[in-house]
């Protein structure tokens, strides 16, 4: 049974080594070693575990591993790429869009997810992404910034 | 005057468990500052970080009077072996407290390189400047040494007098500056930050299996029924404590799901609409705080008599991440990293639950999900030494969101009562005040605080400490001249509470600041020109006409009752936290659809004086996130029990506030860099339940006095 899966992980294969119906949450932070994805209801409903499964953000701490099949995924860490960081990573430091931080991986996933799909969203159209995404320490209005300025920095107008 | 590094352990770093909840105050230079071969700084502090950005701010201080670049102080926090102890981090004191030591130690630090650095190069300690760690002689440049030269990783060992001369805040560059927070980008880029992400060879996993309701006795539990999961290594019972130690983490959900457990549960809690009547009714401690002038007779001979009833429900501080600990229980040395607020407090009483001497608990802070206050962090460290106790293996608990809601200390449902007195011309003559709560302070310091502490010994009525909280802002700063001010502490919560960011200062102010409004509106008058007339004080005024200027606040009555099914409205509240700290005034602009009830806040104006401002931008980002939360407890929030159980144990049974429901905030800070800095953790969310009230009533002349705010409430309130 173990051993039968291979996922694709941030652009490497990883042969999983739990049981079929394992959430993938727990193969991404046990088995890879992944700090991005975080448990936070463990019921679908808060948004800290996303990752983007092809170019979905999906929340892991349900999802099955053995449901993953061939579609790539990619998590916090994996949107650095050579070292850099992604354009929505960046936009989340320069608007200093976190407090305690422990959200900040379903935003960012759900913001690069959205601006992929829609390089320009309506306010409501980003507030709406991000509904599902849930903030306890009041940081709502810098990840908003955040976005738009991710959505600079990723069309070539923003600071660098 | 140094000595090498084996003997500088005289002060109080890993010395003691001490039980004072602010720790025990060194003085001893070397407990607080490091100079580093490598030119670096180690800066320790008692105190940890809560996601609020104190690390950076702490770091920006010592930059600031040692004279080193920002980049180069590394703050080492909470940790019993390492740092003071500073007991409990809370009440918004870390500026005030542990930036104060280290500026001091800093000054002191800086000064004795200086002495140092005069004999070295034989020049006069006048003509010595410091740049960036670098001592050079101001007329021959070349003559300099460095910070880390004259160390040699050497220790000061001396102490840093009282009074010791520190830097004139007009000449600061580091402290005063929007400085990025140094944890961001290791946040974004997903490194490992969190307790969450801690992992430490051989490590288990666990989860727990709570009783259904508090007070539950177990009556039967079937190892058997975990016959089918894998890679169970112990279920651990104890009494009423349950918790499954497995190899794998979903191993250990998986078996806290199938155990078959059978518990007893009885019907221990009144039934949640007699809240309110429950808590006025049960035995109390009366402080009374301010008896000023006759209010009997001033109350018996007013124009206008005035009374109001405020309610305030359970709130859960509701941490995005569930709390989380690692334990490594061993024969002779005991390891917890934990998120808790108070290190050393807590390792002395794991010593006290393990029965072993305070020294052999070595207790590691490690960042959890913001916790506002006692969240369930100190009980998971307890449940997580249970288990590795039992295991002998390092143990990694992680609670789930169920028990996080359920188990978690809530912020404490109060009642408000107010009487206020209007002469004929609208003049406030008589004023009483009257607070019905429990304790907003039930820190550990014995195990029967604990969950675990209070499952393993089968004793579930939750035990509180000394009775605190319930009076911060119970007084006003108004100048009323017949005023009085009772706070009436209940021993005995229906629910296990503690501290949630400003203990009773967000309530009462809820409820004076409301009470305010209606006597103004009884009088006629303005809301903001009602409370300037019993505001002498120069800041405090500046500080709510900076408010209302930016609000763009017009004159006049309330409510204004627009026409039509979407009324508009604007409120205004003011607090003066602990009546000493830091000043905040809030203006509300609401949108209540009066077909619906539902209450929508278009934009939030906040202006705030917390006297010299350490980092700008890091200060506005508290004041969002404080002005969004108290915002998502005043519509939304509400902890649902009935007599036997907690209801609200996920995101849909206890909702916050989503993206489409966050109104803008504009922000006014007023920094007065001739004042010391104080606390700015809490003081922004006391004002925001008072104002949206407040806004609501000048809508639509429906005055809701009891939070949350719900449609249902505002429709009730309507009709």
């Amino acid at each position: 049974m173990s051993g039968d899966i291979v996922i694709t992980v941030n652009g490497k294969l990883h042969t999983v080594q739990s049981t079929p119906d394992t959430p993938l949450l727990y193969v991404l932070r046990n088995e890879i070693g992944l700090n991005g994805p975080h448990f936070g209801c463990g019921g679908e409903k808060c948004g800290a575990c996303m990752v983007l499964v092809g170019a979905e953000p999906r929340l892991s701490c349900h999802l099955p591993v053995s449901e993953i099949g061939r579609a790539r995924i990619t998590t916090l860490e994996g949107l650095i790429e050579e070292g850099e960081l992604h354009p929505v990573q960046r936009a989340f430091i320069e608007e200093q869009a976190t407090q305690c931080g422990y959200c900040v991986n379903g935003m960012i996933i759900t913001t690069a997810a959205l601006l992929w799909k829609n390089p320009h969203p309506t306010d409501e159209q980003v507030r709406t992404a991000l509904d599902g995404n849930l903030c306890r320490c009041g940081s709502h209005l810098r990840i908003l910034r955040a976005v738009r300025r991710a959505e600079l920095l990723m069309s070539g107008k923003g600071s660098e | 005057m140094m000595t090498d590094q084996g003997s500088r352990k005289r002060g109080r770093r890993g010395s003691g468990r001490q039980e004072s909840f602010w720790g025990q105050l060194t003085t001893w230079l070397d407990d607080w500052i490091e100079i580093n071969p490598d030119g670096t700084v180690t800066a320790f502090s008692g105190k940890v970080e809560l996601g609020t950005g104190v690390r950076t701010a702490l770091a920006q201080i010592v930059a600031e009077e040692l004279d080193v670049p920002f980049d180069r102080v590394h703050m080492v926090m909470g940790d019993t072996q390492r740092t003071p102890d500073e007991g409990y981090t809370a009440g918004s004191m870390t500026i005030s407290s542990s930036g104060t030591a280290l500026r001091n130690a800093a000054a002191q630090a800086r000064l004795i390189l200086l002495e140092l650095a005069s004999r070295k190069l034989a020049v006069h300690l006048d003509e010595l400047n410091v740049q960036a760690g670098v001592i050079s002689a101001n007329r021959q440049p070349q003559r300099k040494v460095t910070y880390a030269e004259l160390m040699g990783g050497k220790h000061f060992n001396i102490d840093v007098p009282a009074n010791v001369t520190v830097k004139d805040s007009q000449t600061y560059t580091v402290v005063g500056k929007s400085t990025p927070r140094e944890d961001i980008p290791r946040k974004v880029a997903g490194e490992s930050v969190f307790i969450q992400d801690l992992r430490i060879p051989g490590m288990l996993h666990a989860r727990l299996v709570r009783p259904p309701s508090v007070g539950a006795e177990l009556i039967s539990m079937n190892e058997g029924s975990l016959a089918g999961v894998p890679g169970v290594v112990k279920v651990v019972r104890r009494n009423n404590f349950i918790g499954i130690v497995t190899e794998r983490e979903e191993q250990a959900i998986l078996a806290a799901q199938s155990l078959k457990v059978e518990w007893r549960e009885s019907a221990a809690l009144p039934p949640m609409q007699d809240l309110y009547t429950t808590l006025r009714s049960r035995p109390t401690e009366d402080n009374l705080l301010i008896d000023q002038g006759d209010f009997d007779s001033a109350w018996k001979n007013a124009h206008r008599q005035l009374h109001a009833t405020y309610y305030q429900p359970y709130h859960a501080h509701a941490s995005i991440g569930p709390s989380c600990a690692v334990a490594d229980v061993r024969e002779d040395q005991i390891t917890v990293w934990a998120s808790t607020p108070g290190p050393y407090p807590l390792s002395g009483t794991l010593a006290k639950l393990l029965d072993v001497p305070p020294e052999k608990v070595h207790l590691i802070h490690v960042e959890g999900a913001g916790s506002y206050g006692q969240n369930g962090s100190d009980d998971a460290a307890a449940d997580a030494v249970i288990l590795s106790q039992a295991v002998g293996r390092p143990v990694r608990l992680q609670w789930s969101r169920q028990d996080e809601f359920v188990w978690e200390p809530k912020a404490p449902a109060m009642v408000m009562e107010v009487r206020g007195g209007l002469d004929s011309h609208g003049n406030v003559v008589a004023w009483d005040y009257q607070v019905w709560s429990p304790s907003h302070v039930a820190r550990a310091h014995s195990p029967e605080q604990l969950v675990a502490g209070q499952l393993l010994s089968g004793q579930p009525s939750a035990q509180f400490g000394f009775s605190f909280g319930a009076e911060r802002n119970a007084p006003t700063n108004y100048s009323f001249e017949t005023q009085r001010v009772t706070v009436h502490y209940i021993a005995d919560s229906p629910l296990r509470a503690s501290s949630f960011r400003s203990l009773g200062g967000a309530e009462n102010t809820f409820a004076n600041e409301s009470f305010m409004d209606e006597l103004a509106a009884a009088a006629g008058v303005d809301a903001l020109e009602f409370r300037l007339r019993y505001l002498p004080d120069e800041r405090a005024r500046q500080v709510l006409k900076s408010a209302a200027s930016k609000a763009g606040w017009e004159s006049r009555p309330s409510p204004q009752k627009t026409s039509g099914n979407l009324a508009q409205g604007r409120g205004i509240a003011f607090a003066w936290y602990e009546n000493d700290q830091a000043l905040v005034a809030s203006v509300a602009h609401v949108q209540v659809d009066t077909s619906t009830g539902a209450v929508h806040v278009n934009r939030m104006v906040v202006a705030h004086d917390c006297g010299l401002i350490i980092n700008p931008d890091g200060l506005r980002n508290q004041i969002e996130g404080n002005t969004i939360q108290s915002l998502s407890r005043a519509l939304k929030e509400e902890v649902m029990f009935d007599e036997w159980r907690i209801k609200s144990v996920d995101w849909e049974s206890y909702p916050i506030l989503t993206f489409s429901e966050v109104p803008d905030v504009g922000i006014v800070l007023i920094n007065r860099p001739d004042l010391p800095a104080v606390g700015a953790g809490e003081p922004s969310t006391t004002t925001t339940a008072a104002a949206v009230a407040n806004a609501i009533f000048d809508a639509t002349g429906a005055r809701l006095r009891q939070i949350p705010f719900t449609p249902a409430r505002v429709k009730a309130a309507l009709s």
